[in-house]
C-alpha cells in the first residue's frame, strides 16, 4: 500500500489581531462584493438592469424629502430598540424581548390616552403616557432579569415567550378597545381631538422620534462607557466570576439592566404610538425587536456604530420596497437582495478573524 | 498579498463603474417605473390620470389578489398609467404610501384594507387635489370631505348564490346517503366577528338553506385576516366536528387546502380555487372591483365627483361567481345559480328577507344598526323595512351583525 499525504486545497488558519483599518477593508470590500452579487442575481432572475436597481434603492431613501424623514424615522426607531438591548447584550444577557417590550410600552401609552381622555387635559395624558410606557417596558424587561438573577433561568427563552405573552395581551385590549364593534382594531385614536398626541415640533411630524433618539444614543453612550454601571456591565459580560471577585454585586446588575433596557423599549413604544401611529396594532414593533439584535451585533455593541448598521438596514428595507414598486417584483425579491447583503456582511467577520492559505505546491499526482 | 491588493483594485473598479452609472441615474429609473403605463393614450385627458393603489400584503394573499387583477385590468383597459405599493400595514406607513404616490404624482389614490381609513383620511385631508377612494371603510358618508370616497359591493347577494350551489351539494350527499338531512352540517371559518363577516356568512347560510332546509352551521374566527395555520386548523377543527361542506371568510389558502386534505367540499371567497383543490372546489363568490376602478377614473378623467360611498351590485358586474367546478359540484348548479340570481336582481327575492331567519324563535321587524361609524357603538338606523334587512344601502360597506337561529359559534 503507498501511504498519499493529503494536502487539502486550503486550509482555515486563526489571525491574531488585525489592524483596525484592514478590518474596515475587509468589511468594504464585502459591502462592495454584496452589490456585486446581488447586481448578478437581479439580471440572471429578471433581466433588468442592475445599476437601475441600485439607483432605485438609493431613490427609495433620498428620492424626495418625504421619503429621507420616513428613512430617517424608521432608522431613528430601529436605532432606539437596538440601543435598548445592546446594555444587556455588553452583559452576555441575551434580551431578545425587546419587541414585547416595546408593545408593552406602546399599550401602556394607548390606555392612557384611550382610558383619560374624558377626565384629564392633554398635558396630564401625555406625562402619564411617558411615566407609564417607560415603566411597562421596563416591568416587562425587568422580570426575566429578575428570574434570570434568583434563579439562573435562561433569558433567551424567557425574553422570547414575554414576546409571545406581550403580543396577546395587546391583541386582547385590541378587542377592547375595538371600534368598530368587531372589528378587533383601535383605529386612529382621538383622531378628532388629538389628546395624548405627542407634539409635533418645527412642522416635521418625525422630528421629535429623530431628537428623542439622539438623546437616548448620546445616553447609552455615556453610561456604558464612561460610567460606574458601564463598566460593571463589562465586567460582568466578561466574566462573571471575576465580577464576584471584585465585589460587584451581579444579580443587582442584571436585574438594574434589564429594567433598563426595558425602560429604554418601553419609550421606543411610547414614541411608536404617541408620536408615529396613533394606534396600536400587534405588530405595531414591526419586528424590529428583532432586527435591533442584529443592528446592535454588526455593530460590536458600539452606540455611534449602531446609527450606520441600523442605518444601513432601513435604507436596504426602503430600497426593497422601492424596487418592488417600480419593477413591478415581487416584495420577496427585495428580501433576497437583503439576504444576500446581509449574507456577506456577517460573512466578512469570518474574513476578520480568519486568514485562508491556498495550496502552495501545484505537483500534479501521478 | 500581491493578491489581496489586486482584488481590492479590482472592487474599487467596479465601484468606480457603479458610481459613473449612478450619473445616468434618473434616466434608468424612468425606465422601469413607466412599466405600469399602457401604450399610448387615447384621449388627451387619459394621459393625466395616475393611480396609486395601497394593498394590505401582495398576491400571496386571495384578497389583495383579486384587488390587484383588477386594478391591473382596468387600467390597462383605460390605458392610464399606475402604481401598485404592496405590503403596507395598518399604521402611519399608509399614509406615508400615501403621501408618497402623490409625490409620485398620483391624481387618485385607493387603499384596499379596512384598518387604512383613518390614514387615508389624514392623507386626504392633507391633499385635497387627490381623490382618496377607500374600500371597505364606513367613515365617507359622515367624514364630509369631497376627496374622501368609500367602496364596497353587495357581496352577500353573491354569497347567498354561492350558498344555494352548497345547499345542492349537501342534497346531493344527502340523495347519497353519505348522511342524513339532521346532519347537514355546514362549517364556516371567519376572520373576525364584524359585521362585514357575519353579514357574509349568514347570507351565505340562509342561500343554503333556501335549498337544503335542515341545514345548520358552526362558525369559528381566527381573529385575523390572514393567517394560513389558523385558517386551517379552524377548518380542520369544524371537519372533525361533523361539518360536511366548508366555506371562509379569509384570505388565506388555509380552509381550502385542508378541505383537499380531508375531501370535504368547500365553497370558496375571493376566486377560484380550483387549481390548487380540483377535487373539493365548488364555486367562489367574490368582488369583481373593475367596474369600481373604471368609474372612479373616469370621474377623474371628466371632472366630475365621485360617489362619496358607491355600491357595486350584481348589475354593474361587481358581485361575480367564478365557474362552478362541475367534478365537485352537483349537477345543476349553475342553472340553479342563475335562476336565483334573476330572481335578486328582479327584486322578486330579498336576501335578509325576515321570514326566512329568526333570534331567538322570534322574527324581526326593526333592528337599529351602527351605520354612522363615530366610536361610539351608538346603533341610530332603523335597517328592517317592508319585510326584510336592507343591507348596503344606508352605507356600502355591510351592517349586519345579528346572531340568527342555526348558526352556532363554536369558540364562545
Amino acid at each position: 500500500m503507498r501511504e498519499t499525504v493529503h494536502n487539502p486545497l486550503f486550509h482555515v488558519v486563526r489571525r491574531g489581531v488585525i489592524p483596525a483599518w484592514r478590518a474596515w477593508l475587509i468589511r468594504g470590500g464585502a459591502i462592495l462584493l454584496s452589490l456585486v452579487a446581488c447586481g448578478l442575481v437581479t439580471t440572471a432572475v429578471t433581466g433588468e438592469n442592475p445599476l437601475a436597481v441600485y439607483v432605485t434603492v438609493f431613490n427609495g431613501s433620498f428620492g424626495t424629502s418625504r421619503k429621507f424623514w420616513t428613512l430617517l424615522q424608521n432608522v431613528a426607531m430601529l436605532l432606539c430598540i437596538a440601543l435598548a438591548v445592546t446594555p444587556a447584550f455588553k452583559m452576555r444577557f441575551w434580551n431578545i424581548g425587546g419587541e414585547g417590550q416595546v408593545l408593552m410600552g406602546g399599550l401602556a401609552a394607548a390606555a392612557c390616552m384611550i382610558c383619560f381622555r374624558n377626565s384629564l387635559p392633554n398635558g396630564a395624558i401625555i406625562a402619564l403616557m411617558v411615566v407609564s410606557s417607560i415603566l411597562a417596558g421596563a416591568v416587562w424587561g425587568g422580570i426575566p432579569g429578575f428570574f434570570k438573577a434568583k434563579w439562573n433561568t435562561n433569558e433567551t427563552l424567557f425574553t422570547l415567550m414575554m414576546n409571545y405573552v406581550a403580543t396577546q395581551l395587546v391583541a386582547y385590549f385590541c378587542v377592547v378597545w375595538e371600534s368598530p364593534k368587531g372589528s378587533g382594531q383601535i383605529g386612529v385614536i382621538n383622531q378628532s381631538t388629538e389628546l395624548g398626541w405627542l407634539p409635533v415640533i418645527g412642522g416635521q411630524r418625525y422630528l421629535l422620534n429623530v431628537l428623542v433618539v439622539l438623546a437616548v444614543l448620546a445616553f447609552v453612550y455615556i453610561y456604558l462607557n464612561y460610567t460606574k454601571h458601564g463598566y460593571e456591565i463589562s465586567v460582568v459580560g466578561e466574566s462573571e466570576r471575576t465580577a464576584r471577585y471584585v465585589g460587584i454585586k451581579v444579580e443587582k446588575v442584571i436585574i438594574r439592566t434589564m429594567l433598563l433596557s426595558g425602560a429604554i423599549c418601553g419609550l421606543a413604544g411610547l414614541l411608536l404610538v404617541g408620536s408615529t401611529n396613533h394606534t396600536l396594532t400587534t405588530t405595531i414593533a414591526a419586528g424590529r425587536g428583532f432586527t435591533a439584535v442584529m443592528v446592535s451585533w454588526l455593530a460590536k455593541f458600539n452606540p455611534i456604530w449602531m446609527v450606520a448598521t441600523s442605518f444601513l438596514l432601513v435604507f436596504l428595507e426602503r430600497g426593497a420596497g422601492e424596487i418592488s414598486t417600480n419593477f413591478g417584483l415581487n416584495q420577496s425579491f427585495s428580501d433576497i437582495l437583503t439576504g444576500v447583503i446581509l449574507f456577506f456582511i456577517i460573512g466578512s467577520e469570518f474574513f476578520i478573524n480568519y486568514r485562508i492559505c491556498f495550496r502552495r505546491s501545484t505537483e500534479r499526482e501521478g | 498579498m500581491k493578491k489581496i491588493t489586486a482584488l481590492l483594485l479590482a472592487l474599487v473598479m467596479v465601484c468606480a463603474l457603479a458610481a459613473c452609472g449612478g450619473n445616468s441615474a434618473p434616466a434608468a429609473s424612468e425606465a422601469p417605473a413607466a412599466e405600469g403605463e399602457a401604450p399610448a393614450a387615447e384621449t388627451p385627458a387619459a394621459a393625466e390620470v395616475k393611480v396609486g393603489f395601497i394593498l394590505l400584503h401582495d398576491e400571496n394573499s386571495t384578497y389583495d389578489k383579486n384587488f390587484l387583477e383588477a386594478a391591473v385590468a382596468s387600467c390597462e383597459k383605460l390605458g392610464v398609467e399606475y402604481v401598485v405599493k404592496s405590503n403596507i400595514p395598518e399604521g402611519q406607513e399608509c399614509y406615508d404610501a400615501a403621501a408618497e404616490l402623490v409625490d409620485a404624482g398620483c391624481n387618485i389614490v385607493f387603499a384596499d384594507s379596512f384598518g387604512h381609513e383613518s390614514y387615508m383620511i389624514q392623507a386626504a385631508k392633507e391633499f385635497p387635489e387627490v381623490q382618496f377612494c377607500h374600500a371597505t371603510g364606513t367613515k365617507a358618508h359622515t367624514e364630509n370631505l369631497a376627496n374622501y370616497h368609500n367602496a364596497f359591493a353587495s357581496i352577500y347577494e353573491g354569497r347567498f348564490l354561492a350558498g344555494v350551489a352548497a345547499g345542492m351539494k349537501l342534497n346531493e350527499m344527502i340523495e347519497a346517503g353519505e348522511f342524513t338531512a339532521d346532519e347537514a352540517k355546514i362549517g364556516y371559518v371567519g376572520a373576525y366577528p364584524y359585521a362585514e363577516v357575519k353579514s357574509g356568512y349568514t347570507s351565505f347560510f340562509l342561500g343554503a338553506r333556501s335549498v337544503c332546509p335542515t341545514a345548520t352551521m358552526e362558525v369559528t374566527f381566527t381573529n385575523s385576516w390572514y393567517d394560513e395555520a389558523l385558517e386551517k386548523e379552524g377548518a380542520t377543527r369544524l371537519i372533525n366536528n361533523g361539518c360536511k361542506l366548508i366555506s371562509q371568510h379569509a384570505d388565506s389558502m388555509g380552509a381550502p387546502t385542508a378541505c383537499e386534505d380531508a375531501g370535504v367540499p368547500d365553497v370558496s371567497y375571493n376566486g377560484s380555487t380550483l387549481a390548487a383543490c380540483p377535487n373539493t372546489f365548488i364555486v367562489s363568490s367574490r368582488i369583481d372591483w373593475s367596474p369600481y376602478y373604471e368609474y372612479m377614473i373616469t370621474c377623474v378623467q371628466n371632472g366630475e365627483a365621485i360617489d362619496t360611498d358607491w355600491c357595486g351590485t350584481i348589475e354593474t358586474g361587481s358581485v361575480v361567481l367564478t365557474e362552478v367546478n362541475t367534478a365537485a359540484a352537483a349537477e345543476g348548479t349553475q342553472e340553479a345559480i342563475d335562476q336565483v340570481k334573476a330572481q335578486l336582481v328582479a327584486g322578486e327575492l330579498h336576501v335578509f328577507d325576515t321570514a326566512t331567519w329568526t333570534v331567538n324563535g322570534e322574527t324581526l321587524t326593526e333592528y337599529l344598526a351602527d351605520v354612522d361609524d363615530m366610536g361610539d357603538y351608538q346603533p341610530e338606523t332603523n335597517v328592517i323595512a317592508d319585510g326584510y334587512f336592507h343591507e348596503s344601502e344606508f352605507r356600502s360597506a355591510p351592517y349586519f351583525d345579528i346572531d340568527i337561529d342555526g348558526i352556532t359559534n363554536i369558540d364562545a
